[in-house]
């Protein structure tokens, strides 16, 4: 903390020669107070970023949205790929908690596998960011979707799409742990608890496989050919459920609803084609703009890790 | 007295007609036409897998690396006609490197001599790799507008029946062809039940096993532009399911035993049905996840167990052992 103190009196001292020089310098520009201490902040400091994969468009997004933020004021950026392994992300976090960067930034697999890790590197003094998919552990700030809304509203349109009809709709779930999929869920079960006329004649988990997602909405289109809707859970794998659809013939007639993070031919297009009726799009692209803003606030003096909590979240 | 003796593919075959029998009296709707096609629409690419696995196994190999070539040369496909290349010329593209790929394969087994598992594993791995570094922009490709038409291999039907369960059966007509019709069927064989004396008779048993790898890189390739086809975008990161395992158990279930030079497509059909019957009936059940596993678990389980209560292990298991 000795960094934090002197940046404090930096700070203080800006403070305190803006108010006896202000008037003499009116004249001249004024260097704003805050600049300097905040890059010197920065500069130097080493960012890193765990995504659950690249290479697919919500990581892509966040990497290219914080490298373009980050680097030119001289943060060293760094991206660890645990590429859809838990363990290899596991392992990812622990080493960089002995490496010390100023924050991480974190995007969980599941609720539970990184949460004592997370503990652990703000007990140290690292910043943690979670985004899109949260652990168990609440750390410094969490940003992204708020699945229990995407569930709700996802849930709501396919409940109003079903009126007057045959008030059977299936369910497609991600990956049982993660906390997109859990939440989700927790989403779609709040709206269905005021309902009861919805009956769910299918909630399976397709772990975002579009294929086991076409398979498995094959089979319960076949058994309920009245089906009135389908509550997906991403749109990557909804591609599948989508297919079922157009091949049963059923597009237009069974309401599809899923969320995603708004790639162009993945999601955009499939909404305009009528695969998708609703997608709920929690953007990837805006969101890493603002994450800097919390990475800029971890860094200067203020709050210990762990203290604050900010949650910021769109649906 | 000649004691009555089941072989593994009859004990499957029997476990998948107590099961489907069991769902079909129980089960309301499992016993339909349409969900019959369903059962094995749904499980078409899983055999046509099968297909390719038991070509290496029976000629005594294995090849890990099938998921690599289902995802990575259709994914190719995908990815230059969205960039704007012509279909054709992307096709021959992806064939072209299926064929590298299996080459390579067979020339580090049958060659170099690195056992197979480990040959396959790593070349998998490469292939996923550049596939993943050098090939692909994002994890999934996204079907264009310049494959229109070719989403027909995979989606819908042909005289009523589902595209890919024709392929399944196209796949099924030319491998038994290629085992059972051909010399070169025939040293596979030969090759799979003793290679040292295959060799000594005269059997070219390299090239042989070259070309096994070939061929099963290039039914990966097929299976994986059916699969594209039927969900209108290549997930390549399939390659980190665990669908392999799912085609070993396929084929082994199907009573192609691992040793070799035993087995044919017959073997792939049974294990293939028998999957996909308890996958459709537990998706019919609405069955949770978890449930779903436990109840796979169980069922290959008592497979296993009444196979070698049956056959118990003899002189030649305990030679090679079973893997």
């Amino acid at each position: 903390m000795k960094y934090a103190v002197r940046t404090a009196k930096v700070i203080a001292a800006a403070f305190g020669l803006a108010a006896i020089a202000a008037p003499a310098l009116a004249q001249q520009g004024l260097d704003e107070p805050f600049q300097k201490p905040f890059k010197e902040a920065l500069a130097g400091k080493t960012v890193a970023y765990v995504p659950v994969a690249m290479n697919f468009d919500l990581t892509e997004g966040w990497y290219a949205g914080l490298k373009k933020e980050l680097e030119p004021l001289g943060v060293k950026f760094e991206i660890r790929d645990p590429n859809w392994n838990t363990n290899a992300g596991a392992q990812a976090v622990t080493s960089l908690i002995s490496e010390k960067p100023a924050v991480m930034v974190i995007h969980n697999p599941d609720v539970q596998t990184y949460a004592k890790l997370l503990q652990r590197a703000e007990n140290e003094g690292i910043y943690v960011i979670q985004i899109n998919m949260g652990s168990a552990y609440r750390s410094s700030a969490f940003v992204g979707a708020n699945w229990i809304e995407i569930g709700e509203k996802d849930t709501e349109a396919v409940v109003k799409a079903c009126q007057g009809k045959s008030n059977k709709i299936a369910i497609v779930q991600g990956a049982l742990s993660a906390a997109a999929s859990a939440y989700t869920l927790k989403g779609v079960e709040n709206v269905l608890a005021k309902h009861p006329e919805i009956k769910v004649v299918s909630s399976q988990a397709a772990d975002w496989d579009a294929a086991k997602a076409k398979a498995i909405t094959q089979t319960v289109l076949k058994q309920n050919p009245d089906l009135c809707g389908i509550v997906g859970f991403w749109d990557g794998m909804d591609i599948g459920t989508a297919a079922a659809v157009k091949e049963a013939g059923l597009t237009g007639k069974v309401f599809v609803a899923t969320s995603g993070g708004g790639e162009r031919k993945g999601a955009c297009e499939l909404v305009k084609s009528g695969a998708f009726d609703l997608n709920m799009s929690y953007d990837c692209r805006p969101r890493p703009r603002r994450w800097p803003a919390r990475s800029n606030g971890c860094c200067r003096p203020a709050p210990r890790p762990a203290r604050s909590r900010v949650r910021n979240t769109r649906p | 007295m000649k004691r009555l003796r089941f072989n593994q593919q009859e004990i499957v075959f029997a476990v998948f007609a107590l099961l489907f029998l069991a769902f079909s009296i129980f089960l309301h709707g499992f016993l339909t036409p349409e969900n019959m096609l369903t059962l094995l629409q749904n499980v078409a690419v899983l055999g046509i897998l099968g297909l390719a696995m038991a070509i290496v196994v029976i000629g005594r190999g294995i090849d890990i690396s099938l998921i690599a070539a289902l995802a990575v040369p259709p994914g190719l496909v995908l990815q230059m006609v969205q960039n704007g290349h012509s279909l054709p010329a992307s096709l021959l593209t992806a064939v072209l490197l299926t064929i590298a790929f299996g080459l390579v394969n067979g020339w580090l087994i049958a060659y170099a001599e690195v056992p197979s598992l480990f040959a396959t594993l790593a070349t998998g791995l490469l292939l996923a790799g550049l596939g993943q570094a050098a090939l692909f922009q994002l994890d999934v490709v996204q079907w264009s507008d310049g494959m229109k038409g070719f989403e027909r291999l995979g989606q819908g039907t042909i005289l009523g029946i589902p595209t890919s369960i024709v392929m399944f059966a196209i796949a099924c007509v030319v491998v038994a062809f290629l085992l059972r019709q051909t010399r070169w069927g025939a040293y596979i064989y030969a090759i799979g039940d003793n290679p040292h004396a295959a060799r000594v008779t005269g059997i070219p048993s390299r090239p042989i096993i070259v070309l096994q790898y070939v061929v099963a890189a290039l039914i990966g390739c097929f299976a994986g532009l059916v699969m594209a086809a039927s969900v209108n975008s290549m997930p390549t990161r399939i390659f980190n399911s665990t669908l392999i395992y799912d085609v070993i158990l396929v084929v082994v279930l199907g009573g192609i035993g691992l040793s070799g030079g035993r087995g044919g497509v017959l073997n792939v059909v049974i294990g293939t049905l028998l999957i996909g019957t308890m996958l459709n009936g537990m998706t019919i059940m609405d069955i949770s996840y978890a449930g779903q596993n436990l109840v796979k678990g169980v069922v290959l389980l008592l497979a296993v167990i009444t196979d070698s209560f049956l056959n118990p292990r003899n002189e030649e298991t305990a030679q090679q052992g079973d893997i």
